[in-house]
């Protein structure tokens, strides 16, 4: 939290010093060894930094890498090339210090659980006081608005209040990283926007940088600093492009009615559809 | 109009429907034992039944105490067992691997036949044998159930655990178990009925006097035929019985285990 003015320092990759990158990935390759050796290349020669406070979306059709590469900062798989670090340590050393909280497509809750219950879960794993977590579970539902349902049981809950659960859960330990995959797929137009709006919100509060995996146009523009724009098989960095909305706090729902909004839209749009294989080859990644 | 029936209506209905077809089962088997004269030897009539169970409820209760005592006695060791022996082979691989073959072969032996040998090991004079008889019974069904509920963790869940760098007795407490209760559960209503079963069954090779299987072989070895299935009422009553207090555990103790995103 104390590295508060980084949003503005979000630009140029290389300008950030690398100890203190949020996420630094580096020639990184995934290759997925199927039975009768059927091999995929997952991902091709990632080179990715995010910034302290930055919130970055992956975007890029089904099959281009994004939740894989989001897994791989995550350490729930491994790069077969290259290296992932977060916060100047490797991935697995960052997992194990808890150096990021995670969000998924799927809410993931457990359902013999409270709600309270399921936003300790994290908190009672490392061994933090009753008390401590009591105080921490109360704090977190009021952030994310659910302060009411504190002994409701994930069942008794709309998906979007479920999510919101999640999302509440990922911040327990105040991570200075999140890691979202899709958190607001299986979510209506609707409610998604009004999530979208609160994550802003709640980012802005935290000061946390965010890696986000997202198929929705729209919704990568809304949230991010850049975004980062991936093309499929090999899954590869087509284009990052950076997003000049202004900080969190003036990207309220009016943004959304905005004419700079809707230029980053179709930008983003053109990059996704490929203008030709010229701008490929235009990537650094080559 | 008449399409929106309300809830207490249509829960008297499933109440309802059954009694009335157990009722009218009732008088056609009492009309057939009247109308072609069938000996009680053959089949006693409901009527007959009925006074017999009425007549001698207290003996009837005190063979239901004992048989059910036992059959409880059993459920509760081959339940735990059969819980504690499956958390033990879901976590160590070798273990599962180990003893699959022992299980399956435990799975076929008759298990009431072991009563004779083991009413020699500990005393016919002790429900022992009994109880382990029971318990031997109901170890099957639960630690098979319970081992497949283990295995059922849920993707997501098992990211999540990893990414909180949580250890296996962490997994296994906070969401493996847990998750595999409406499996245990399952294993536990059909161990259920398995432990009555198998305990009053376990009387016919011997032991104390007093429990029903013993008091169903006396009355039919005295011909009062209307009495062996006062006991054999008995008996259903505490199968039942067994069979809906586990399901009343297992409904309440799942009540939240609706899929969820």
């Amino acid at each position: 939290m104390s590295d508060a003015p980084a949003a503005s320092a979000a630009a140029s990759p290389a300008s950030a010093a690398v100890a203190s990158a949020a996420v630094e990935v580096v020639g990184v390759d995934k290759i997925f060894t199927g039975k009768k050796k059927a091999t995929v290349t997952a991902l091709e020669n990632i080179d990715l930094t995010v910034a302290p406070g930055e919130f970055v979306s992956l975007i890029g059709p089904s099959g281009c890498g994004k939740s894989t590469l989001l897994r791989l900062i995550a350490d729930l798989d491994a790069p077969t090339a290259g290296t992932v670090t977060v916060f100047g340590k490797t991935a697995r050393q960052a997992r194990i210090d808890q150096e990021y909280g995670i969000a998924f497509q799927q809410a993931g809750l457990l359902p013999w659980r409270t709600v309270s219950g399921n936003i300790e879960l994290p908190l009672e794993l490392h061994g933090v006081a009753g008390a401590a977590r009591k105080a921490r579970s109360a704090e977190l539902l009021a952030l994310v608005g659910l302060s009411d349902f504190a002994e409701s049981y994930p069942d008794q809950l709309s998906g979007g209040m479920q999510q919101r659960v999640a999302i509440a859960r990922s911040l327990a330990e105040s991570p200075r990283l999140l890691l979202m995959d899709e958190p607001f797929g299986a979510l209506d137009e609707m409610t998604r926007e009004r999530m979208q709006t609160e994550l802003v919100r709640i980012t802005a509060e935290t000061g946390a940088a965010v890696v986000f995996v997202t198929h929705s146009i729209p919704e990568a523009v809304y949230l991010s600093n850049r975004v980062v724009v991936m093309s499929p098989r090999p899954g590869r960095i087509r284009d990052i492009l950076t997003v000049s909305l202004g900080s969190a706090a003036e990207r309220t729902e009016q943004l959304r009615e905005n004419e700079a909004f809707f230029e980053n839209v179709s930008r983003v749009r053109e990059l996704l559809h490929g203008e030709a294989p010229v701008g490929i080859r235009g990537v650094e990644t080559r | 109009m008449s399409t929106a029936t309300p809830r207490p209506a249509s829960s008297a209905r499933t109440v309802l429907a059954p009694v009335l077809l157990g009722v009218v089962a009732l008088a056609l088997w009492q009309l057939l034992i009247v109308v072609f004269e069938v000996k009680p030897f053959i089949v006693p009539g409901p009527l007959a039944i009925g006074e017999q169970f009425g007549g001698s409820f207290g003996s009837v209760l005190q063979g239901a105490v004992v048989t059910g005592g036992n059959a409880l006695v059993g459920l509760v060791i081959g339940g735990v067992l059969g819980i504690l022996f499956a958390v033990i082979a879901a976590l160590i691989r070798v273990i599962d691997e180990l003893s699959a073959a022992v299980i399956a072969a435990l799975a076929v032996v008759p298990i009431v036949a072991l009563a004779p040998v083991l009413y020699t090991m500990f005393g016919a004079g002790a429900e022992t044998a009994r109880q382990l008889v029971a318990a031997i019974a109901v170890f099957i069904p639960v630690y098979i159930n319970t081992l497949r509920g283990l295995r059922q963790v849920r993707p997501v869940h098992r990211d999540l655990m990893h990414v909180y760098a949580a250890s296996a007795w962490q997994l296994t407490r906070t969401v493996t178990v847990p998750g595999a209760l409406p499996f245990i559960f399952t294993g536990l209503r059909i161990a259920s009925s398995l432990a009555v079963i198998s305990a009053l069954i376990a009387e016919y090779f011997g032991g104390p006097v007093g429990g029903l299987g013993k008091s169903i072989t006396s009355a039919a070895s005295s011909s009062n035929y209307p009495l062996a299935w006062a006991y054999v009422l008995g008996a259903i009553l505490v199968g039942l019985l067994f069979y809906c207090v586990t399901l009343g555990i297992e409904k309440f103790a799942t009540r939240h285990y609706k899929p969820s995103t």
